[in-house]
């Protein structure tokens, strides 16, 4: 019951924000729950599953394109548009998990990275359909959902924060499910699930597909909600990110992938004013989080003394 | 009575070494059955090709009549054969209870909890579920995989050395858990402590550099020469 409880807190006290937060950061807020969408995702790969996979910005490009290029092409509105965008990163993540899960480990780490840089080369050749490297505008026609205009402040907050606390509910629930020790089990040895009957392969590609979607969700929400879809989103750095607000907010926790994104959201803000080496201090703050507290924030904290935490 | 699994010829070479040359092997179904052999026999090889962990070179495994031969793992698991590593390989960082309900839920999630803590008490783990696997004494590690196996509810539970480890007073308990679970389980059990096999089997294969070298009773056993000269050193 306390994690539930725990969870829906959090959802509500974000659902307040609007109220002691200027627009500028409440808009800024509405950007960290979808990028926490993603890493959330990722966490489901990665933090539960063990799969280290360096290709995840493929996934978020796809639901971006797969909402953004309809709302453009034949002027679906913003509900079919991110249902599809969710779709295609499903999609995308299955056919990705059928080829790269043959390999495991390093080998997985590379070939994902490959598949993501085709993925990244074709937006670029189809530059007059994707946009290319520019990307495109998403028109306003496709931003509309339920009459609301998601580009005003209050709609695209809502639309946020709905977002994020089904991808939050939804993973609490995932992770405390018999699937989500199964999807541990391959984390943590995978030889002796074989031999408790399970196939390893099936559950891993299943594991990914999940990620998939939650990458595809997050991608066509960026999409609809911040108005631009580009191939920019395709490229490694898209890959790093989840990973980095995975490990800063602690691999395996559920709240993880959101205290990371808003953490190393904030620090780059705040290392923005300081000085243009901001990636310098983001990488500084990596070498002595990965030194001292290996498991991240919660995953350190879940050790030392809250052991309830999911 | 039926045979639960045959195998013919099953063979099994790592580069030069003839791990397992030519074993035909049959388990009558409901019987305990002992597999000794000094080190390096094959035995470990042999029920790892039983139990799928490593394919056969050539020869043939049938369960039931079937050719399993060249199923994957996770399916002869399914089909009924449960394997409990030598080396103890749970699930470290996992609880307890988490170990066990992966292998309960295996069979479906209906009842998961209350199927879990059977298995838990069946072994006499109960009241340690909350504990992180990796924390519990080596004694402890080897009866949660048995626990696990028995979670299985295989037809044939192979455990490899499962008394190693355990105290004097945790084998007798762990003689009568093996003897309540046969007819219905059949039982191959690789170990060394004479005593054990020798009590609990009611049939013994001797192996010698990956060949069968002979098949009988306990007594039977005893009394064979080939035995005595190449194992129990008599």
């Amino acid at each position: 019951m306390k994690p539930w409880i725990l969870h829906i807190a959090l959802i509500a006290v974000l659902a307040t924000a609007p109220l002691w937060l200027s627009p500028y950061h409440a808009t800024n807020l509405a950007r960290i729950m979808v990028l926490a969408v993603f890493a959330m995702g990722y966490n489901l790969a990665f933090g539960y599953t063990g799969l280290l996979s360096l290709g995840h910005a493929l996934l978020l490009a796809a639901g971006m394109y797969a909402a953004g290029l309809p709302a453009q092409l034949w002027g679906w509105a913003a509900g079919p548009a991110f249902i599809a965008g969710i779709a295609g990163g499903g999609l995308i993540a299955a056919a990705l998990g059928l080829l790269a899960l043959r390999t495991a480990g390093v080998s997985f780490m590379i070939v994902t990275l490959m598949f993501a840089q085709a993925g990244y080369l074709t937006l670029l050749y189809f530059a007059h359909v994707t946009g290319g490297e520019d990307g495109f505008a998403v028109v306003s026609s496709g931003r509309v959902l339920l009459g609301s205009d998601l580009s005003t402040d209050t709609p695209r907050f809502l639309a946020a924060l709905t977002i994020f606390a089904i991808g939050l509910l939804a993973s609490l629930a995932l992770v405390r499910s018999p699937f989500g020790r199964t999807m541990v089990a391959m984390r943590e040895n995978e030889e002796r699930s074989r031999m408790l009957g399970y196939n390893p392969f099936t559950v891993k590609l299943a594991a990914l597909t999940l990620s998939g979607l939650y990458a595809g969700a997050a991608g066509a929400a960026y999409a609809l909600l911040f108005g631009y879809v580009g191939a920019s989103f395709a490229t490694i750095q898209y890959s790093i990110l989840p990973m980095l607000y995975v490990l800063m907010g602690g691999a395996g926790t559920t709240l993880g992938p959101f205290l990371g994104a808003l953490l190393m959201f904030a620090l780059i803000e705040a290392a923005t004013v300081l000085t243009t080496a901001h990636q310098f201090i983001v990488g500084a703050a990596l070498v002595v989080l990965i030194l001292f507290a290996p498991k991240g924030i919660l995953g350190t904290i879940r050790e030392r003394w809250l052991r309830w935490l999911p | 009575m039926a045979p639960l699994i045959q195998t013919r010829g099953l063979t099994r070479h790592f580069g030069g070494l003839k791990a397992v040359d030519g074993v035909d092997f049959t388990l009558t179904q409901g019987e305990i059955h002992g597999l000794i052999g000094p080190n390096g026999a094959g035995k470990t090889t042999f029920v790892s090709l039983l139990s799928g962990r490593l394919p056969a070179q050539s020869g043939t495994i049938s369960l039931n009549g079937e050719d399993i031969t060249r199923l994957p793992a996770h399916h002869r698991a399914r089909k009924g054969i449960a394997y409990t590593f030598q080396i103890t390989s749970v699930f470290p960082r996992l609880s307890v209870f988490d170990n066990v309900a992966l292998a309960v839920q295996s069979q479906g999630t209906r009842d998961l909890t209350a199927r879990t803590r059977a298995a838990l008490v069946r072994v006499g783990l109960d009241g340690l579920e909350e504990q992180e696997a990796q924390t519990l004494s080596y004694g402890h590690q080897r009866l949660l995989e048995v626990a696990m196996g028995l979670a299985l509810h295989p037809r044939l539970l192979i455990l490899d050395e499962p008394t190693q480890g355990l105290a004097a007073s945790e084998i007798e308990g762990f003689k009568s858990l093996v003897r309540s679970l046969v007819p219905e389980t059949t039982v191959l059990l690789i170990e060394h402590n004479m005593e054990v096999v020798m009590d609990l089997a009611t049939r013994i294969t001797v192996l010698t550099f990956g060949r069968v070298l002979a098949t009988g009773t306990p007594a039977e056993i005893r009394a064979n020469p080939h035995v005595q000269e190449a194992y129990l050193g008599a």
